[in-house]
């Protein structure tokens, strides 16, 4: 059921991603442009790389299973999702506009959500018990789990990574965007998270760190898992916020962006002249 | 009469009920009611999660999206108010087969205090939609609903007590879930009850009524909170001078204000809604001792009724 997309596709298909996630930002109510680009290429090497999926079949019990914890990040899903085929991608057009059912955080009613989220701090639980159910029922599939960094801030998420590492649920896999901003400014300054990667470990968790936008260091990491026979694997995927555009990368401000007609066009020959 | 506590009754048929339905998994939250070895081949469908009320309602909710049906285990003061966004928006919101099993709901925590008594469960359970909510009254109660809970599509919360209380008198129909159980029949006071010792109540209540004051006095047990069974409610209360309500919870959002908002709808009553006091429990004592204290006995209900209904004729 994988698809299995060479190195220049990947990259191909990041930038529509990056392009869709721009588009969205120039609706009517704008969208969460920095985060949503800093985990495009996490989401394209998942859904067009690793996980065993297949878009006509969403609901296939021996599907991989993936949650995007960091909710606010519904736009970069919803192009991944159109562009690996669950849904057309004209319907991303609809984003935000009265009736669509592509609202600001994922819901369940787009094919390919497998539960909604954006209230922070719910999917690594959400995650585990995809991961228990696998396990229960003998079948091999895998939870990927993408957790904003400023979610860690959460105390659930470290109650929920208690509990998978004594369960010993090496099917699960958290994926930490570790862009290091969140809304109101930089993650080490209003709570820090470091040393990050031995906070997992301390956890009980396998742990590797990773470039967030190296499609071939994300795809080794990745498809690799589990990491540690009986351990949950955590990859910190340092990024960017913003990534894939000059202009807002790693800018805390690029956090929710309503872009005018104007800037839309400016960020979208950016994207198109490779200005990174 | 016999006395078992409601959860007792619930563990030993969840630990029945895993030997039967391969579906059924019992997630724990080291609450001590269960051991592994008490599911002999089921074993590997109990886990024990660990202190992580949060953690256990979105692991159910994976497992229930994934086919499993998932009987939780906390405590009602944490599953209706530390967990209680994770049953919003990962159960509730996915109408998911879930079964909150909640113990020592109300006080029946005792001396352990108001963080363990749960006073406020029901007023929040009712509010999410998709929501079944169910209070047995007793061990037998508590059998019966439970199978039928097993059976819904939807999630439910189940708020049992943890001490032994006595078995509701023999002769009762079984409680059917969604349904009012009309426990005494009588129309011109109408007591209606939730949960073990408020139902006992009423009916000792009910039985001086008729007895002392010759007045024709029925008892209602309203064992489903939500969905609400408004249809008999309103049947069964047509002749009535007076309807009062009697619960262990808080006056916001409970057994009262169920009753309050059906009839005020549909056909509004005169209505005294007895419930405990709107606030914290701080002095050590049992759940009967408690629940006494604050009129919720036979003599405390009928005392309550006689002086409203002189309170009434007099006006």
């Amino acid at each position: 059921m994988t698809a299995l997309v060479g190195a220049e596709s990947l990259q191909e298909a990041a930038l529509r991603i990056r392009r869709h996630i721009v588009d969205m930002c120039a609706g009517p109510e704008g969208g969460h442009l920095g985060g949503s680009l800093s985990s495009a290429d996490i989401l394209t090497v998942l859904y067009f790389s690793v996980m065993n999926i297949d878009p006509g079949a969403p609901a296939d019990p021996g599907r991989d299973v993936f949650l995007l914890s960091k909710g606010h990040g519904a736009i970069g899903l919803y192009a991944t999702l159109a562009e690996r085929g669950y849904f057309p991608v004209e319907e991303l057009a609809t984003y935000a506009r009265p009736g669509s059912r592509l609202m600001g955080h994922p819901v369940r009613a787009v094919p390919g959500v497998e539960m909604p989220t954006g209230s922070l701090g719910h999917g690594l639980a959400l995650g585990l018990g995809f991961a228990l159910s696998a396990r229960l029922a003998g079948r091999a599939s895998r939870s990927f789990v993408l957790m904003g960094d400023g979610e860690l801030q959460e105390g659930s998420c470290w109650e929920a990574a208690i509990a998978a590492a004594a369960q010993g649920a090496d099917n699960l896999v958290a994926v930490i965007d570790r862009n290091g901003l969140q809304l109101t400014g930089h993650t080490e300054q209003i709570a820090p998270l470091e040393p990050l990667a031995d906070r997992w470990r301390a956890f009980n968790w396998a742990v590797r760190e990773v470039d967030g936008h190296d499609h071939e260091a994300l795809r080794e990491a990745l498809a690799s898992a589990p990491w540690e026979p009986g351990r949950p694997s955590a990859l910190v995927a340092r990024t960017v916020k913003g990534q894939g555009l000059a202009m807002v990368a790693g800018k805390p401000n690029s956090h929710y962006a309503t872009l005018t007609e104007r800037m839309h066009a400016r960020l979208v020959r950016a994207l198109q002249a490779g200005d990174r | 009469m016999s006395a078992t506590a409601t959860r007792t009754a619930y563990r030993d048929a969840l630990v029945a009920r895993m030997a039967t339905d391969p579906a059924a998994v019992c997630l724990d939250t080291d609450t001590g009611l269960f051991s592994g070895v008490d599911f002999g081949d089921a074993a590997a469908r109990y886990l024990n999660l660990g202190i992580a009320e949060h953690t256990l309602m979105g692991v159910a909710a994976g497992m229930a999206a994934s086919g499993w049906r998932p009987y939780v285990n906390t405590m009602a003061a944490f599953a209706g108010a530390r967990a209680l966004e994770a049953v919003k928006i990962d159960i509730a919101y996915n109408a998911l087969p879930v079964r909150v099993m909640a113990t020592h709901a109300g006080v029946s925590a005792g001396h352990l205090g108001p963080t363990h008594h749960a006073l406020e469960d029901l007023a929040v359970m009712r509010a999410l939609p998709n929501m079944t909510v169910v209070v047995p009254a007793d061990a037998d109660s508590t059998v019966a609903l439970l199978a039928q809970v097993a059976e819904l599509p939807g999630p439910a919360y189940v708020r049992l007590g943890r001490k032994p209380t006595p078995s509701l008198p023999d002769g009762a129909p079984p409680p059917v879930l969604g349904t009012i159980q009309r426990l005494r029949a009588g129309e011109e006071v109408v007591l209606v009850a939730a949960g073990p010792l408020p139902v006992l109540a009423a009916l000792g209540a009910a039985e001086a009524l008729a007895a002392e004051d010759g007045l024709d006095a029925g008892v209602l047990h309203a064992h489903t909170l939500k969905p609400f069974d408004a249809e008999t409610l309103v049947a069964a209360t047509g002749r009535a001078r007076l309807v009062v309500t009697v619960e262990e919870h808080w006056p916001a959002g409970g057994l009262g204000s169920a009753v309050a908002e059906e009839l005020a709808e549909r056909a509004p009553r005169p209505l005294l809604r007895i419930a405990m006091p709107d606030r914290f429990v701080d002095v050590v004592g049992g759940q009967e001792h408690i629940v006494a204290e604050n009129g919720i006995t036979p003599a405390g209900v009928a005392a309550r009724v006689r002086a409203r209904l002189t309170a009434t004729d007099l006006s």
